[in-house]
């Protein structure tokens, strides 16, 4: 199959009446790496989607793939394959017709159109329920059929909108390794939509927070969980979700209420400190507190706290469950796994 | 017997109206058509058996009747079927504020009174300086008189149409929009679309349409009565249901002969009924209504 081509977007904006659904978007996916898409509903993820697929038209700028500007072109002259979140499989034909239509409407030989679609569809593992139509096939059979239907006629970019989110959570975890492994053994360029940010950080090359139509940050998981850029990626990426703390940086420490944390070298003037749950330690000589909540996850016990009228959500080893409503210490950590903001949320340290 | 009580309760309204309503009916044309009952014999009619079935057989006209009864069906039945699915289409597909009042326009004739809309045909079909039609043509004639054919099916699928309009529109609308995105992006052009998702997904709509509009068009004959009463000339648009109502209850110089009647009626029930069984029979309508409607994923 031919590899994947650089995919450009340059000033994209989308307006719906009065509302701006994505504005002004400058991105680069290089060729054969997955991109994810990740924000909240409503945040302007699939409409960018649907604006590369070719379904929307742009209200301003540019989309390019490769060298070529596509965005004045019909979806069916980009060369792009895509798998919806309903999987959108045509009801009255079999999966191999499903899987068939792109390469029937190219008028694609008949022999060389059922090779096609049995190897595409081996290599999915449904080449046996092939004369079967979609309503009498697993969810997780339709969604192979639909990613069958968008790689049959090898295209150079590769469009997933929340292609996981129907499926049983058990066969989710599999189904996002399958096809992070064939998206690199075919060498396509994938972009993932999805608001399942643990999908986004476990497939993705780099991943694309939006918020309000906005794109906040473009990095890869790494960098977005060590290095958010400001308080609502921080808050978005990571599971559970970054403690953030209003208050006061003083210079060698932050304040709010009661709460005195000392840190060398921190920054002064009003902000938000970030401290990731997991990062967050019980034991002796911590800050007072009294235990709210104890939520035990199987490998690890999540432990509400409350720390001089703030509320931390603290992440523990299993054997370490406290009882609700007795008295522990929270132990903050080193200053390299604090996150410092600013007062508008924008991140000021640690480099 | 109490498991049964309960259904038989919730069915038994809709069962009262069938019975009250066609069962009836049917029963009463039967037994009228087996009697002389006319005008002349009003006071004592008598059983005559299959007489009237045998004075229609020997109708000279009869075969004639029957030909412009399948005429007139089959001819309105595709303008109604077609043009519905036509503009259901062509509706959907421009933007709704565009589609939606096209649509509203179109169904106009259907709340108009018949009466006043086949005058407003009889006036559109005029001669000269009347009729807007002598107009455009060019050609002052009578087109009621000169077309007679055209005017019945096209008064009639006008108004017809728009049925098969409403139902294929809604049928187009309940398909999902992610089905339209997946074929652009397949690369499908906005016909093939049409012909290879669009049409495929409307194929009960169809069958509904088709079998509903041949029943209600083998059994209706107000728009013909109104516009040409059967003419112009001898039986040239007069169909079966008509000549049952003219021998029934219109003959001229009040010589009606209701066992006549009733029997053509009796007729047109049994090919009503044949009719149905051949549309359930090649649409095979198990395999389509067991089939889900709605796709629950």
């Amino acid at each position: 199959m031919k590899r994947g081509i650089p995919v450009r977007l340059e000033g994209l904006s989308k307006r719906f009446g009065r509302v701006e659904a994505v504005k002004r978007l400058d991105l680069e996916i290089g060729a054969g790496e997955l991109v994810a898409f990740l924000g909240p509903s409503g945040c302007g993820k699939t409409t960018t989607l649907l604006m590369i697929a070719g379904i929307y038209r742009p209200t301003t700028g540019a989309v390019y793939f490769g060298d070529r500007r596509v965005d004045p072109l019909h979806p069916r002259d980009r060369d792009v394959g895509m798998v919806f979140q309903s999987y959108a499989l045509y009801p009255h034909l079999t999966l191999f017709e499903n899987i068939a239509f792109p390469l029937r409407l190219k008028k694609v030989p008949d022999a060389e159109v059922r090779a096609r679609v049995q190897k595409t569809a081996d290599l999915l593992g449904i080449g046996h329920i092939l004369e079967r139509k979609p309503a009498q096939v697993s969810g997780g059979q339709q969604q192979r059929a639909a990613l069958a239907r968008a790689l049959v006629k090898e295209p150079q970019v590769l469009l997933l909108d929340e292609p996981l989110s129907n499926l049983d959570a058990q066969i989710r975890l599999s189904a996002r390794a399958e096809i992070r492994r064939l998206q690199q053994e075919l060498g396509v360029t994938a972009i993932l939509v999805t608001h399942d940010q643990a999908e986004a950080l476990a497939m993705a090359d780099r991943v694309a927070v939006f918020s309000m139509g906005e794109l906040q940050q473009y990095d890869t998981p790494e960098v977005l969980y060590h290095r958010p850029k400001n308080t609502f990626v921080a808050g978005f990426v990571g599971s559970p979700p970054m403690n953030l703390i209003e208050g006061t940086f003083t210079g060698d420490g932050f304040r709010s209420g009661e709460l005195r944390i000392p840190i060398p070298g921190a920054p002064t003037g009003k902000g938000w400190l970030g401290v990731r749950p997991e990062h967050l330690a019980l034991g002796e000589g911590g800050h007072p507190a009294r235990v709210l909540v104890v939520e035990p996850l199987g490998r690890e016990v999540l432990v509400v706290a409350e720390v001089a009228g703030v509320r931390l959500q603290v992440l523990l080893p299993e054997d370490r469950r406290p009882e609700p409503g007795g008295q522990v210490g929270v132990v903050f950590p080193e200053r390299a796994t604090l996150h410092f903001f600013d007062e508008t949320g924008r991140r000021i340290g640690p480099e | 017997m109490r498991r049964y009580l309960t259904p038989f309760l919730f069915l038994s309204p809709a069962t009262l109206l069938i019975l009250l309503f066609f069962f009836t009916p049917v029963v009463a044309t039967i037994l009228l058509s087996f009697t002389d009952l006319s005008t002349t014999t009003f006071q004592n009619p008598s059983w005559v058996g299959l007489k009237n079935y045998q004075d229609l057989l020997a109708d000279p006209f009869l075969k004639k009747i029957f030909l412009n009864t399948a005429k007139y069906v089959a001819l309105t039945l595709a303008f109604n079927v077609g043009m519905g699915l036509l503009l259901a289409l062509l509706t959907s597909l421009v933007p709704e504020r565009y589609g939606d009042p096209f649509r509203a326009l179109w169904l106009l004739p259907r709340i108009l009174p018949p009466v006043v809309y086949v005058f407003i045909w009889q006036g559109l079909l005029a001669e000269a300086p009347m009729g807007l039609v002598s107009d455009l043509l060019g050609v002052s004639k009578n087109w009621l008189v000169a077309a007679p054919w055209t005017a019945v099916i096209l008064a009639n699928g006008f108004v017809g149409a728009s049925f098969g309009m409403l139902i294929f529109t809604s049928a187009i609308r309940a398909i999902p929009r992610e089905l339209f995105y997946a074929a652009a992006v397949d690369g499908a052009t906005t016909w093939q679309t049409v012909r290879k998702v669009v049409l495929p997904l409307l194929a009960w709509p169809i069958l509904f349409v088709t079998a509903y509009q041949t029943l209600s068009l083998l059994t209706s004959f107000e728009y013909i009565l109104l516009l040409t009463d059967g003419g112009p000339g001898f039986y040239t648009t007069e169909v079966w249901s008509l000549r049952a109502y003219h021998l029934a209850l219109s003959n001229y110089f009040g010589n009606v002969e209701f066992g006549l009647g009733a029997a053509m009626a009796a007729v047109l029930v049994v090919i009503g009924v044949v009719v149905s069984l051949f549309y359930l029979k090649i649409f095979n309508f198990k395999a389509l209504v067991s089939e889900p409607k709605i796709e629950v994923y």
